[in-house]
């Protein structure tokens, strides 16, 4: 062993194997051979070409933006369209002189140089060779002042590329949305793909079908000369344009119910019961999208923004109101279904009712007498719904509630919905850590206390009671198509749940709707349309917090008032919309502001646009007798009797409707004909509310 | 471990100079690719690599302190463990330009993917070793293809197309060398071969896209062919002599997302021309050739097919790579050996070289 030399240790290596080393020597010698001959043609013999391309960065990677997809009515009339704009672009890096050229452009695009200068120092960073726009949507006399100073501009040009157009500007702005600039933190997001500078949906439809609308961009590599002009391009990768999208919305009824709602703040949404698609949603103050596709001014933004009346938020989907007597369907139906109340339930309402030591009051000062179920819906008798909540109790009437839609979300894909709330004694002590109160139950029955709710929820709940019981799902899109034609996705309807009601209460709580409009003594009269039989609920809920100074100053001077509520639906034997509308802090009732509103869109509908057919006299009677009834002067000095909010909850409920046995008539209900005429007729009111709706 | 006088009087210096040297140039590289014009001092991410360098080569001598074929044994023990690590790697991990593939640990993220290189030659080797030596059939080629297929599908969803490339060719070449016969070899690839641009031609442009896409989500159609345009300019504009340490352009133009990683040729071909780029090409042969001399002298058969596996993650990758930032390749995320930024490819590689040095060293033992 010792004697073995180092040079002649067995070796344990097949001769294959070494062959095998040979051979891969050789391979690596070849392949080494390969790259270096390529190094030589690519630095050597091609190297002078190259050099010159790289000075200047001779070629240059543009990107297309891809067209978004054009988004249709029901009817196919164009909501959301693209057209040419034209863009000034600067790359500082092809300029040798920044500053003349810069006094040159501000001097075409008659703006002032340091105003240019600035876009030049905007705080997100560029990469080299990346343009700049200096001016957005430029009109015809600019580009051709640009484009025939070409030479006097280096590194200026003019851009074409799709801009968003909505033909008909605020009209359903709020469901449409708008675009934007992607921001730095969608762009972090790695999922969604955007690249910087992409427009991309920044609200609503807009945003929630971005995906299906945004297409993919193509692109060109382009060389350019010495001054950045185009030579030519190398190579195109053509952008592929979104999809179509076909809504269900309506947009000559959209018309109508914007021109009803006028300039009040407030909203509307019809929506078909058989399947649930939104034929209407309004939200006033409204907005123009067009000045987002634009590229909204910081000033346009910031008074946006600051304005107190919130036109950027869509209240048919995040404006959560108390719902008022429109709740009373909710608590008629559970009252029924779980034998609160039958179709024989009397109560005696003299105007109110003592509960502890609290008087909880009826709309109607002198009381309704003798009211069952079919009356109490019908003039919205507030004592009937007292004493059958009591009976029912605040998880009841929860439970119906919530199987109506309420307090749960539509499902709508829209973003931010709200869901409003729908308190029971869980809810109580899981938010306040209290317990339930007898006396909160008789605030929750006439939809006041903790109870709100969004205009699409209570239309939901309108549908699911005309159909019989089915809670679809709201729906604004129809029909994704690709841009050649081609069907992509047929949207179907889709049912969330079955109410499960019985056919007695459907029947019940259906005649209460119906004879709210088609009787005399009903609330909501004002929304009968001319051969169609329409059943409704009128609502008018208390708008202010307990506790909160009613003159309002801090949110504007109507701040105070109450909310007018209506919803129905129509025709009564099988229905075919479905609506709600709230006029915010109205100041008057359900019945004279909101159902109205309600007509007009109904009669729109149907169309029958004449206006309703009522007696002229009894048209008279029914102004005199709104006239009659006080509004917020006489309660503005009593904060403590105050009820409802629009949006936060305080956790003092268990006072609210109670007030001071003398105070004025609280007002939960619409008035109509023939009813209020003694209630306070001598109590002053504004002077602007008087005139009739 | 008694400490044997022979490992020194048989030390492997040209391994271990020859790789420093291109680590070395690899860092003065990334700080010229990260460096700001106009600014003073040093980029973080070339002092984090200098940093890395410093650890990899400790771990590079460490690994010589034991007998490399006491790795044997525990060859399947440790690529298990890596493969947990890759598998790790969808829930531990964090997100870095549109795929996940590093997991953090301590103060450095570690990307399993390039484990996996070193622990798939390892098992490779182990198993070769054992089987006759040559003129395998097809049962010995399930094992081995098994092993090679675990981790490219875990790094494929990643998605990783780069390290998945590798992981292939590196396994081919371990089966070529280990002995399989090139006809079962065909057999196997041809149908893919065939297959693949058929099922290939048959997709719409759309579901082409969106395929490569999902296996390369830094590239887009368009970008891509982009990228080595500007590469290739990049390159050829270093002429010669080049222009210069820092004064490379297309480098600061930001056209490419990966020029301190991927495209890191690039920058360096145009700071030093035609000679720094065959200098470079050079270094890397001569490790290269001075791997496969080692894997000749090796006393057996585990050590040569660990020193060839070794030598073919740095030769395909060494290929492939200026093959693709010369435009002669298409593009996949595959870093250059020893020179682009990246702590876990680095570790790896030195680390792999100091198993050569080992097996180097250790040819006169038994």
């Amino acid at each position: 062993m010792a004697s073995r030399d180092f040079h002649v240790v067995p070796r344990e290596v097949p001769p294959e194997l070494q062959v095998r080393v040979v051979a891969g020597a050789i391979a690596v010698l070849v392949a080494f051979a390969l790259l270096g001959t390529r190094l030589w043609l690519l630095q050597v013999v091609h190297g002078p070409e190259m050099r010159s391309l790289s000075e200047n960065n001779r070629i240059r990677l543009v990107r297309v933006p891809a067209a978004r997809g054009v988004v249709y009515d029901r009817h196919g009339e164009i909501l959301i369209d693209n057209r040419p704009a034209f863009d000034v672009v600067f790359v500082p890096e092809d300029a040798h002189d920044r500053r003349r050229v810069l006094r040159n452009v501000a001097a075409y695009l008659e703006e002032s140089e340091s105003s240019v200068h600035q876009m030049l120092h905007a705080p997100t960073k560029r990469p080299p060779y990346e343009g700049i726009v200096l001016r957005r949507d430029l009109d015809w006399r600019g580009v051709v002042a640009v484009e025939t100073h070409q030479l006097e501009l280096p590194g200026v040009s003019v851009q074409v590329g799709p801009r968003r157009y909505y033909p008909f500007g605020p009209l359903a702005g709020h469901l449409l949305g708008y675009v934007g600039e992607v921001s730095e933190t969608e762009l972090k997001d790695a999922a969604t793909g955007y690249r910087a500078g992409d427009l991309v949906g920044k609200a609503s439809l807009e945003k929630s079908w971005d995906a299906e609308l945004r297409g993919i961009p193509g692109g060109q590599q382009v060389e350019v000369d010495a001054l950045g002009r185009r030579m030519r391009v190398l190579q195109e990768v053509p952008d592929v344009p979104g999809g179509t999208l076909t809504l269900t919305l309506d947009r000559d009824l959209q018309e109508a119910a914007e021109r009803a709602l006028g300039d009040a703040a407030g909203a509307i949404v019809a929506l078909d019961p058989r399947n649930g698609e939104i034929l209407v949603m309004v939200s006033h103050p409204a907005f123009d999208p067009n000045v987002f596709a634009r590229g909204v001014r910081p000033d346009e933004w910031r008074a946006l923004v600051e304005d107190r009346r919130r036109p950027l938020n869509n209240r048919a989907v995040q404006g959560q109101f108390p719902p008022g007597s429109t709740f009373k369907i909710a608590v008629a139906t559970g009252a029924l279904e779980m034998g609160a109340a039958n179709a024989s339930t009397g109560v005696s309402c003299s105007g109110g009712v003592q509960f502890g030591n609290h008087f909880f009051r009826c709309w109607k000062k002198g009381g309704h007498g003798g009211v069952n179920l079919h009356r109490a819906i019908v003039e919205s008798c507030d004592v009937f719904f007292y004493q059958v909540g009591q009976r029912l109790g605040v998880d009841g009437i929860a439970d119906y509630a919530r199987r109506l839609g309420l307090g749960v979300p539509t499902g709508i894909r829209l973003e931010h919905e709200k869901t409003g709330t729908i308190p029971d004694t869980q809810w109580k002590r899981r938010r306040f850590h209290q317990p339930w109160f007898a006396g909160e139950t008789l605030s929750v029955a006439i939809g006041q206390g903790y109870v709100t709710a969004t205009p699409l929820q209570m239309a939901q709940m309108t549908a699911v009671i005309a159909n019989g019981g089915t809670r679809y799902r709201p729906h604004y899109v129809k029909r994704i198509e690709a841009p050649d034609g081609t069907l992509r996705e047929e949207v179907q309807p889709e049912i969330l749940g079955e109410a499960h009601l019985k056919k007695s209460t459907l029947e019940q709580v259906r005649a209460g709707m119906r004879d709210v409009v088609m009787t005399e003594a009903g609330t909501g009269k004002k929304a009968r349309v001319p051969g169609i039989e329409v059943a409704g609920k009128t609502g008018t809920a208390q708008a202010v917090k307990l506790g909160e100074d009613r003159s309002g100053t801090n949110r504007g001077p109507n701040a105070a008032r109450d909310h007018a509520w209506f919803i129905a639906f129509a025709p009564y034997e099988n229905p075919e919309i479905a609506i709600s509308c709230i006029v915010e802090h109205a100041g008057e009732h359900g019945g004279t502001v909101a159902a109205p509103i309600v007509q007009q869109v109904l009669a729109h509908y149907f169309g029958r646009n004449q206006g309703p057919s009522l007696p002229t006299t009894q048209e008279a009677s029914l102004d005199a007798n709104t006239t009659a009834m006080p509004a917020a002067k006489p309660r503005a000095s009593e904060p403590e009797a105050a009820l409802a909010q629009a949006d936060e909850l305080d956790h003092a409920g268990a006072e609210r409707r109670l007030e001071p046995p003398a105070a004025s008539p609280r007002a939960s209900d619409g008035g109509s004909g023939g009813i209020g005429a003694a209630q306070g007729a001598a109590e002053p009111r504004p002077s602007s509310a008087r005139a009739p709706r | 471990m008694k400490f044997d006088r022979r490992l020194l009087t048989h030390f492997e210096w040209l391994l271990p100079l020859l790789s420093l040297a291109v680590s070395t140039l690899g860092v003065m590289t990334v700080y010229s690719a990260t460096h700001a014009p106009g600014t003073e001092g040093w980029s973080p991410l070339a002092f984090r690599q200098l940093a890395w360098l410093a650890g990899s080569v400790a771990v590079m001598l460490a690994v010589l302190a034991f007998d490399y074929r006491r790795l044997d044994r525990s060859a399947y023990f440790v690529y298990l463990l890596v493969l947990l690590a890759v598998l790790a790697v969808p829930i531990l991990g964090r997100i870095g330009g549109g795929s996940r593939r590093w997991i953090r640990v301590g103060p450095a993220s570690i990307q399993p993917s390039e484990f996996m290189k070193l622990a798939l030659v390892l098992v490779l080797a182990r198993h070769f070793s054992r089987t006759p030596g040559a003129r395998l059939g097809l049962r010995e080629l399930v094992v081995p293809l098994i092993l090679t297929a675990l981790p490219a599908a875990a790094i494929l969803a990643q998605p990783d197309l780069g390290t998945v490339a590798v992981l292939g060719v590196v396994s081919v070449t371990m089966l070529v060398l280990g002995g399989v016969q090139l006809r079962w070899l065909a057999a196997i690839t041809a149908p893919v071969t065939v297959l693949a641009p058929l099922l290939w031609g048959h997709l719409k442009a759309y579901q082409q896209r969106r395929v490569l896409t999902f296996l390369n989500p830094d590239m887009d159609p368009l970008g891509a062919g982009y990228h080595v345009i500007q590469s290739k300019i990049a390159v050829g504009s270093g002429l010669i002599w080049g222009k210069g340490f820092l004064r490379g352009t297309q480098n600061h133009l930001n056209f490419l997302p990966e020029q301190h990683t991927d495209f890191i040729f690039s920058v360096f071909a145009e700071e030093w021309g035609f000679v720094g780029a065959i200098v470079l090409m050079a270094l890397y042969f001569g490790l290269v050739m001075r791997g496969l001399v080692v894997a000749s002298r090796a006393r057996d058969r585990f050590g040569v097919l660990l020193a060839l596996g070794v030598m073919a993650i740095v030769f395909w990758q060494v290929v492939i790579n200026v093959g693709m930032t010369t435009g002669s390749l298409p593009v996949v995320g595959i870093p250059l050996p020893f020179f682009s930024y990246g702590g876990s490819s680095l570790l790896c590689l030195l680390a792999g070289i100091g198993l050569v040095m080992n097996v180097s060293m250790r040819r006169f033992f038994f």
